[in-house]
């Protein structure tokens, strides 16, 4: 036990050591985390009021960010689906990886949970036990126990995974597959649940549709494998992994079906509301048309539509999203075109016109940016240094060999290069 | 506009606060002086829900909130737990044809209630329609409408409070059961539980929910000392508040400050549990009805039209 911790504090020293590059990137990723501490700092000191939400439009950019990120964790199971049940082995490879987004995701989701309470030292109110959660009548509740539940199960798989890895043996499946199947669902909760905590009230017509649900899902499953797809690529590219363009073509053509129903999904809200023509169709108009001369939003969502209708194209025919170049044309529409649609595209009109009737139109202002972009930094560096940790035991260059010491291993380099040659 | 003695809502005799328990709090914080306002403070931190402390927690728990109230507002202020009576459940009434839009109502309600000044706190909204348009959803009513004189000769108006709903969305929406409906039927929110989460606010169909963006900002010589736990004392900064009835005049068994102020006597304000009540009178006699009917949040206050000339009364 003594040998493992050892190694492990080992093999944690080596995030610290990389090229000028790699110092580069954290010493940036760690000056915009200090920003958006310092104004974290400020809006502790003087309150929400420094941001731009107000009574009338009382969430913001933060959950905005939230709820996409939300999305972005869940889609870690589109990859999981293919590669433990049908054994899909390019994808199995590359596994690891998607749920270490979703483990970095859930992460910053909390944190921009925690950046929007008003008194975020008692946030310990909302624990079982030691506080009083509101269950099972609060969905915000329900959410606390479905992120942190998502979070340990992604954080138990990649674990074990790197620990069986860095003995030198493969994973068992028989061990970890309930766990695997259990995280299936689970991911499709979290963001059922984050759907469902909009969706419960009808005080906001735009929130309170059926609809809202499936769309969260569809759009999810577009979004996080976006993502996916562009950070494999970095890491393919940076890093000794290998991962397979088929793994990547296959991810691509999952997210051009889920961009399809995503699409058709939000044809059918659109008809729905413009053609019955109840008052209901307000915030639609305000996201699209704009309302009483208010617009703020309607650039944005037209451009999101753009991106996305583009992209589904780009992904739905194979001879261009086997094209690089339009692949990651596609890619960065999506990611783009979804956290328009799924952020503030989906929270502010829940808001406009309020319940009073008013229009107050939200746009964020300067500490909202510097504290978002903070906790984004934030994420990336978590992601960058697990990837760190992870990316030598996953190539063999570290090894434990059984309670030895943490070591780098030359030979097990080659072995892995051949193994991969096999196929 | 003549001050009017207006019979007492409840029928029970008014329990004037006393000048020593006032006078005491002063003389205890002098004598302890607690820690700079805003500073962490492990009590502060770890204190229990309201409704999770004993009577001796809660006696305890008053005495530190008052010290720290007397430093940070530089006013001795007394802090109520008047709990609900029995046999009690408070409704409200407001008799649209009167009403002229004046906000007389609002600014009362501030200056009763401790809500900030800067940033403005309200937590009555009065709304103006202009006559023969489509009002009841809303959607066409102004709430920033600055006339020279009111009532004006197009227009009719709508005060919004929190309407004190029996099946309150919000406090089926707060994750910490921070807010809550109380015996006498007043939805009331612990300001030392609220996370500040606002889910409350997305949840409330009629707007009644204030955040307090900033730390509220009162001079000290408006501040109203007589408060109660649960309703009028000071808030912090990053809570939710609202319309308590004036919990902590209406459990005395004195009106609501709006309803005392209205010049025009628009607003009433009962037991409705009581059948001589003007409130079950009015429900009785006249049409009323109650604001976004359809979301089955059965409140507890009720609009109506009572100075119909052509009705037969």
């Amino acid at each position: 036990m003594g040998n493992i911790i050892k190694n492990f504090f080992k093999s944690l020293w080596q995030i610290t050591r990389g090229d000028i590059k790699y110092y580069i990137w954290i010493a940036f990723l760690f000056v915009l985390i200090a920003l958006g501490i310092s104004a974290y700092a400020r809006q502790l000191d003087d309150g929400l009021i420094i941001t731009a939400m107000r009574d009338q439009v009382s969430w913001g950019v933060y959950i905005s960010n939230f709820t996409f990120l939300v999305g972005v964790a869940a889609a870690a199971v589109l990859l999981v689906v293919p590669a433990y049940l049908y054994n899909f082995k390019p994808i199995k490879e590359i596994v690891l990886f998607g749920e270490m987004v979703a483990i970095a995701a859930i992460t910053m989701c909390i944190l921009f949970i925690m950046v929007d309470l008003g008194q975020p030292l008692r946030v310990w109110h909302l624990l079982p036990v030691v506080g009083l959660m509101n269950f099972p009548s609060s969905l915000l509740a329900w959410d606390v126990i479905v992120l942190s539940g998502y979070l340990f199960i992604n954080l138990l798989l990649v674990l074990y995974a790197l620990y069986r890895l860095s003995i030198g043996k493969e994973y068992k499946l028989s061990l970890i597959l309930p766990l695997i199947l259990l995280s299936i669902p689970w991911a499709v909760s979290i963001h059922t649940v984050t759907a469902f905590l909009y969706n419960g009230f009808p005080s906001r017509p735009f929130w309170n549709a059926s609809i809202l649900a499936p769309r969260f899902l569809a759009s999810a499953f577009c979004s996080g494998p976006a993502i996916m797809l562009i950070l494999f690529q970095i890491i393919r590219k940076l890093t000794k992994i290998e991962i397979e363009d088929r793994a990547l073509f296959k991810i691509a053509e999952l997210v051009a079906y889920a961009m399809g129903i995503n699409l058709f999904l939000l044809g059918a809200e659109v008809f729905k509301e413009f053609y019955s023509g109840s008052i209901h169709k307000a915030p639609l108009e305000y996201l699209y048309l704009g309302l009483h001369g208010k617009m703020r939003l309607v650039p944005w969502m037209w451009t999101a539509l753009v991106f996305n209708v583009t992209a589904f194209v780009i992904f739905l025919i194979p001879k261009i999203r086997e094209n690089f170049i339009t692949l990651n044309i596609g890619a960065v529409l999506i990611v783009l075109g979804v956290y328009i649609e799924k952020g503030m595209g989906l929270v502010i009109p829940g808001f406009v016109p309020d319940t009073l009737g008013e229009i107050y139109e939200y746009w964020p202002v300067r500490p909202e940016f510097i504290i978002t972009i903070g906790i984004w930094a934030f994420g990336a560096l978590l992601y960058t240094l697990l990837l760190k940790f992870a990316i030598p035991v996953y190539t063999g260059e570290l090894r434990f060999k059984g309670g030895e010491d943490a070591a780098i291993d030359p030979a097990m380099i080659n072995k892995h290069r051949r193994e991969k040659s096999e196929y | 506009m003549s001050k009017k003695i207006r019979s007492n809502p409840l029928g029970i005799e008014l329990n004037r606060r006393t000048f020593l328990k006032g006078a005491a709090a002063g003389l205890a914080a002098t004598v302890v002086r607690p820690a700079a306002a805003g500073a962490f403070n492990w009590d502060s931190f770890l204190q229990k829900h309201f409704r999770e402390m004993n009577d001796a927690e809660i006696k305890k728990v008053i005495g530190r909130l008052e010290k720290e109230a007397a430093v940070e507002w530089k006013k001795n202020i007394h802090i109520g737990t008047a709990k609900a009576m029995p046999g009690v459940k408070f409704g409200y009434g407001l008799d649209l044809s009167r009403c002229i839009g004046c906000r007389r109502c609002v600014y009362a309600c501030v200056d009763e209630n401790n809500q900030s000044r800067t940033p403005q706190v309200h937590w009555i909204t009065v709304l103006r329609f202009k006559k023969g348009e489509k009002w009841i959803d809303l959607e066409n009513s102004e709430k920033y409408y600055s006339p020279k004189q009111v009532p004006e000769k197009d227009f009719f108006y709508m005060p919004v409070q929190c309407q004190q709903c029996e099946n309150p969305p919000c406090v089926k929406a707060c994750p910490t059961q921070a807010t809550w409906k109380e015996p006498d039927g007043i939805v009331v929110i612990d300001y030392n539980w609220c996370i500040g989460c606002r889910y409350c606010m997305a949840a409330c169909p009629y707007g009644a929910r204030r955040f307090n963006w900033a730390k509220p900002n009162i001079p000290a010589d408006e501040i109203n000392p007589e408060t109660h736990y649960l309703g009028n004392r000071p808030r912090y900064k990053g809570v939710v508040e609202k319309c308590t009835f004036c919990i902590q005049r209406t459990r005395a068994g004195k009106y609501p400050a709006c309803v005392e102020v209205c010049p025009v006597g628009a607003r009433k304000f009962g037991n409705l549990l009581d059948p001589k009540s003007e409130i079950r009178y009015l429900i009785e006699n006249k049409r009323v009805f109650r604001l976004k009917e359809d979301m089955n949040t059965n409140p507890k206050f009720y609009y109506f039209f009572a100075t119909n000339i052509t009705q037969a009364d």
